[in-house]
């Protein structure tokens, strides 16, 4: 018993030394880009992105992003990757359009792009989106009904910057959402941009106060945003006459849940998103998959992606937090 | 004094203007608001005149206010049990120490301010984000005094308006009275004539990194107590609006010519533009165009006409000419 004991061992440490000379030789690096540093979202993203490397064990995860939300900046770092050498480029771009060119050059180069979050135009293999964008306009429309009650009234939205691709098309979704009879009840006001600045976002939601009356809840499809106008209304007073919905992270809003300035708020899970991101980005490199329509990418706990004809494809729909949940959560994004 | 009628007739105009298109503006409501608003800015612009009176320019308050406005919301997140004076005390306390660095540069070893303070411009905000960690102190982290003191009444006003009175009531005094005051116009007026004239000139101009930095300090943890926020971008861009309030304000670039009362009616333009705009529903890429246009305007009608005031003695035969 004791040799086979010793054997058995012997065999398992051989083995884990085999498998650790074999990753050194080829360890695939995989590099997740982010809009910026220093916003929860996205180091949430990072945490799943580790996770995934982890499980497939053989990933050196690369996390970087400028200081500030600029395409300039991304650009640079892209660069920089491309001269690193590095296997795979797993990006979320501030600007659809400006990061293509760079896209193309690194695609050049043998290596594998894809985006997540917020998408660029071409020249990445796939676009992953968080969720599917009707989706997300659907859910906080019905949020916002939720808050509201029945008797619906007078809704406005609160964005991030006017030319984010993003919550544009978010923003597109929930007008379409807010013109079916089922959501007939409320009125959209007004849209209005806090450049994602905290104190913007916060003059611009005093400004919605102020100019209708009658609103009834804001819609902000941003983690700054929401926050800011959750502030506001709470300053204002306007506690349970003005609910404020949208897109936000447990962590940041568990204050204003427990206040009552939001009931309930949605975010698809960030960490399962970097998880998605890395895993697919991983398994670009292996070289089968082309990124053509009805190609299917397996990404481990998160089942599997299906890409459709415009390169995309969506990892799952948006979770909803209220005042039972966002503490559990909050300990985690 | 008479550009500062002009300007504050502009005001004036512009508020009825905007009044007449949006009524809910003209309410005791909203000046309240913008007062608050613009508390911040106002006491930030006051610490940037001196600055801008000594020929220099401090490009890094904003990167000041988010580095203190963090180090406070932080210490108070680990701490919750610190009286709040300590955490508005902290915030002047760091940023007189950024201050003093970027002073220590200008007056020390004659690095030229534009550089000193736009290389410091990216440390302190680097600095943010290494001392954060990346992550945000959101409200319910910080302790409820520390939040609610920048929008607690005295008096029917926010705390952040009295403060903010203060700093002009203050900024006033010392620039008309004090000596430090006189020796900020007259180092910026001639800096050659005011080394003959026994002026420490070097002090000054520490002085005034130093003081801008501290006000920068105080407002950092304002701010973040008032926006129920800290994290790494806060307040970017800021200092662009600081410079425009002084410039529209009436205060010289060049050094040396500049008042207490131009600088305040530059806040109050630039208060009524940025809590108009939203009021009146304009598209974000007009707001921009006219935020720009607005600000070439009011500099333009404000502009310093020649360098007159700056002739000691008039020549007896320029004036019966």
């Amino acid at each position: 018993m004791t040799k086979f004991l010793k054997t058995a061992s012997l065999a398992v440490i051989v083995g884990v030394l085999a498998m650790n000379s074999a990753d050194a030789a080829d360890k695939v690096r995989v590099a997740m880009l982010v809009k910026s540093l220093g916003n929860g979202f996205f180091e949430a993203c990072k945490e799943g992105g580790i996770e995934a490397s982890n499980e497939l064990g053989n990933v050196e995860l690369i996390y970087t992003g400028p200081t500030t939300a600029t395409a300039e900046g991304q650009i640079e770092l892209m660069n920089a990757l491309i001269a690193q050498k590095v296997d795979a480029i797993a990006i979320s771009a501030n600007d659809a359009d400006a990061l293509v060119p760079v896209a193309k050059k690194a695609a050049e180069r043998g290596i594998k792009v894809i985006s997540f979050d917020s998408g660029i135009a071409s020249g990445r293999l796939l676009q992953l989106n968080p969720s599917n964008a009707s989706l997300i306009g659907q859910k906080q429309v019905q949020m916002a009904l939720d808050a509201v009650g029945k008797a619906g009234g007078d809704v406005a939205i609160l964005s991030a910057t006017a030319q984010a691709t993003n919550q544009n098309i978010w923003i597109a979704e929930m007008k379409k959402e807010l013109a079916k009879p089922e959501f007939s009840s409320l009125k959209l006001v007004s849209t209005v941009y806090g450049d994602d600045q905290a104190d913007k976002s916060y003059r611009e939601t005093q400004g919605l106060l102020k100019s209708f009356p009658n609103l009834k809840a804001i819609i902000a499809p941003t983690s700054v945003g929401i926050v800011a106008a959750a502030k506001a209304v709470a300053d204002q007073g306007l506690i349970g006459k003005v609910y404020v919905t949208g897109l936000g992270l447990p962590s940041e809003m568990k204050g204003h849940v427990q206040s009552g300035a939001t009931k309930s708020f949605a975010i698809w899970n960030p960490v399962d998103l970097g998880y998605t991101a890395v895993y697919a980005a991983v398994q670009f490199t292996k070289g089968e998959l082309k990124g053509k329509a009805g190609e299917k990418v397996p990404v481990g706990r998160m089942g599997t992606l299906t890409i459709d004809d415009k390169g995309e494809a969506a990892m799952a729909e948006p979770f909803t937090f209220d005042k039972d949940n966002v503490l559990k959560y909050a300990k985690y994004f | 004094m008479r550009r500062d009628f002009i300007l504050a007739g502009v005001i004036l105009g512009l508020a009825l203007l905007i009044g007449w298109r949006a009524p809910v503006f003209l309410t005791l409501a909203t000046l309240d608001d913008i007062a608050t608003d613009t508390a911040i800015l106002a006491m930030m612009a006051l610490a940037q005149m001196l600055v801008i009176l000594t020929r220099g320019i401090d490009l890094s308050v904003a990167a000041m206010l988010a580095f203190c406005g963090m180090a406070a919301a932080l210490v108070g997140q680990a701490l919750p049990e610190l009286p709040v004076g300590l955490l508005l005390i902290l915030g002047p306390a760091v940023g007189l120490g950024l201050g003093a660095i970027n002073g220590a540069f200008v007056a020390w070893l004659n690095v030229p301010p534009i550089v000193v303070t736009l290389a410091s411009m990216s440390l302190y905000r680097g600095a943010t984000f290494l001392l954060s960690g990346g992550l945000w102190v959101s409200s319910h982290d910080m302790p409820a005094a520390f939040r609610e003191f920048p929008t607690e009444r005295l008096f029917g006003l926010t705390h952040l308006v009295w403060l903010a009175l203060l700093a002009v009531l203050l900024a006033y005094g010392v620039l008309r009275y004090s000596r430090f005051g006189r020796s900020i116009y007259t180092y910026g007026g001639n800096p050659s004539a005011a080394r003959y004239v026994g002026i420490a000139s070097k002090r000054v101009l520490f002085s005034v990194y130093a003081i801008s930095g501290a006000v920068a300090g105080l407002c950092g943890a304002l701010w973040v107590g008032r926006y129920g926020i800290a994290f790494t971008d806060a307040a970017q861009g800021f200092e662009l609006q600081i410079i425009a309030a002084c410039v529209i304000g009436g205060v010289s670039i060049a050094g040396g010519i500049g008042t207490v009362l131009g600088c305040l009616l530059g806040v109050i333009f630039l208060g009524i533009i940025g809590n108009a705009l939203p009021i009146m529903a304009i598209s974000p890429f007009w707001q921009m165009l006219i935020f720009g246009a607005v600000i070439l305007a009011a500099v333009t009608i404000n502009r310093q006409k020649g360098r007159a005031a700056k002739i000691i003695l008039r020549p007896k035969t320029a004036e019966g000419g």
